[in-house]
């Protein structure tokens, strides 16, 4: 089987997909990809199904190697990205030949990169499911000098396809819904929090992401007396302080913090994607409007694929054209 | 948007796919065992569109897909089945009692168990006493997989969560607050205070069936030494723990 060499790894590199549903009465939250748009990103540019599981980069990439020529797909927060020294297209499908050195570096705006191969990568799932959980113990982080094997691309000779640049990583207007507790916020405190500006803080995982604002705290009637709750992500939690936190994949599956309302499923990766500078405001919407807006993973593939165009190299852009690999193409071409 | 009132059982809608009935605000054993049952009887219906379904200690929570079954008509099931008197169902089938070996009185095993039975108002030995002659029920399931909340304690039990943090404690620990017992599946920070430590594992990761408690499911602790713990641990298997399991009827 073919596999990627980890040379070097950035400091919160996993394998996600869409998540491990079904066993919150277990306590095991789905988890997944902080950033679902990115997975049907990456299915779309290769062809391939949307369960596919991807290397989710979070800051920060790495260098790898291919044990055998590999199509790969770069989603998600833009990263600095090259190819034996070659600059890599974001938001594209590429080639990666044995042995060339695929380097990625840090996001230029956004928080998780994705790194998708053809044909998945095919570590052993667990519960269906091959998706680092990491507050469960369940998968690892992926650190240099690990090989993670590829599964079968059935496109393997697909060309290189590209997708107009995403403007998810620079926050927005996010939709949410109530949840649990959110009748015990007054309605004065609900229109505030509507109308007030937030950032991410530096504190935040794929639980949670901190936000901070200017103005008092939101606090709720009962905000010290709520007896434990089912948690799903996009949950906005109140924490002692009155400070939000927006819960991501990996959350708790129960929380005693009062909850101000939910992100819709398809505003998260938004949140998840606020980099430092993005800016954050939510707004409640009905249920009929958030259920017009819902797509499913396949759905959102489909959506994509109707944007996809061919990535055409512009010869401006190939410092050296003699040097390029256009003999290995032909060789592949024939295989 | 749906407004908070004291009229229980209570359905409220949580984001776009969530539907959460509260049967009480309070943990009662009537409420624990009302959303139980209300969870099994939606598991045995299928209702098209209903994904997933779970319970607190005193909610049953239900997930759907809204582009199969509309928030509409997942009220009406829900509404008509809350017609029906919850709070006498019987527990669940099939449950167990697990009698688990745990080292209390000692330092590195329940470090915090003087303070804790300071705050119950009782001396160390009536403590783990009381720990160990009540048959502890799994309320629910949560936090961390396959993590028990364990209930309920004497009326001294009620003791609130320690202001500040605990950094970690390990698999195994068994921690108390508010009537309840966390024992832990994962190692973990926490609030509540450890009062004692065992070698049973609830979440085995490395196990085709990786969890190993139900809801319903009853746990007895006895007290063993450190070095008989350290004795179970260096021969356990199974994550059992040196507990023994047997039928509930």
């Amino acid at each position: 089987m073919s596999a990627l060499k980890v040379l070097r790894a950035g400091p919160a590199m996993s394998i996600q997909d869409l998540g491990r549903p079904g066993h919150m009465a277990n306590g095991l939250s789905c988890g997944g990809a902080a950033d679902r748009i990115a997975l049907a990103e990456g299915a779309a540019l290769l062809g391939q199904s949307v369960q596919s599981s991807a290397l989710e980069m979070a800051g920060m990439g790495g260098e790898f190697e291919a044990s055998e020529p590999t199509r790969i797909a770069l989603t998600g927060a833009p990263m600095q990205a090259s190819l034996d020294g070659q600059p890599l297209v974001w938001n594209a499908s590429h080639k990666l030949e044995a042995g060339q050195r695929l380097t990625i570096g840090a996001v230029t705006s956004g928080i998780y990169g994705y790194l998708h191969v053809g044909g998945g990568f095919a570590t052993e799932p667990f519960l269906n499911s091959r998706t680092a959980h990491l507050v469960a113990g369940i998968g690892a982080l992926i650190k240099a000098g690990d090989m993670l094997p590829i599964g079968q691309d059935p496109n393997a000779e697909a060309s290189a396809q590209k997708l107009p640049k995403e403007a998810r990583f620079t926050g927005g207007t996010i939709r949410i819904l109530p949840s649990v507790q959110t009748a015990n916020f007054a309605p004065e405190t609900l229109d505030r929090f509507q109308a007030t500006e937030f950032t991410r803080t530096p504190r935040g995982n794929r639980q949670g992401a901190e936000l901070a604002f200017e103005g008092d705290p939101f606090a709720s009637a009962d905000q010290l007396s709520i007896l434990s709750e089912p948690m799903v992500a996009g949950d906005i939690q109140m924490t002692g302080t009155g400070t939000p936190f927006v819960l991501l994949p990996e959350c708790q599956t129960t929380g005693g913090y009062p909850r101000i309302g939910t992100v819709l499923p398809d505003d998260l990766p938004l949140v998840a994607q606020a980099g430092p500078a993005a800016t954050l405001r939510f707004k409640f919407v009905d249920h009929a409007e958030a259920t017009q807006a819902h797509r499913t993973p396949e759905q959102q593939v489909k959506e994509v694929k109707a944007k996809l165009q061919p990535l055409i190299r512009d010869p401006h852009n190939i410092r050296d054209l003699l040097s390029y690999q256009l003999i290995s193409g032909m060789v592949n071409a024939r295989d | 948007m749906t407004r908070s009132d004291t009229i229980y059982p209570r359905i409220t809608d949580v984001g776009l796919s969530g539907m959460l009935v509260t049967f009480s605000d309070t943990l009662t054993e009537a409420a624990n065992r009302a959303a139980l049952a209300l969870r099994a009887r939606i598991e045995e219906l299928r209702i098209e569109g209903v994904q997933e379904t779970t319970t607190s200690l005193t909610s049953t929570f239900v997930v759907y897909d809204p582009l199969t079954l509309s928030q509409d008509l997942l009220r009406i099931h829900l509404s008509e089945l809350l017609k029906e008197t919850w709070h006498e169902a019987p527990l669940p089938e099939g449950r167990k009692l697990w009698r688990i070996p745990a080292v209390f009185d000692h330092p590195d095993h329940g470090p915090q168990l003087q303070e804790a039975a300071e705050l119950a108002g009782v001396s160390i030995k009536d403590a783990i006493d009381s720990l160990c002659d009540t048959n502890l029920r799994v309320m629910t399931l949560g936090f961390a997989p396959g993590q028990p909340y364990l209930g309920s304690l004497g009326p001294h039990w009620d003791i609130p969560r320690q202001q500040g943090l605990t950094k970690q404690v390990s698999v195994g620990a068994i921690t108390v607050a508010i009537r309840q017992i966390v024992l832990f599946s994962t190692a973990s920070p926490t609030g509540w205070r450890q009062v004692g430590q065992c070698a049973f594992r609830a979440f085995r990761p490395d196990q085709p069936d990786p969890f190993a408690l139900t809801p319903g499911d009853e746990i007895s602790f006895y007290p063993v030494t450190a070095d008989a713990l350290a004795q179970i641990r260096s021969e356990d298997q199974t994550g059992d723990g040196g507990a023994s399991v047997e039928p509930l009827t």
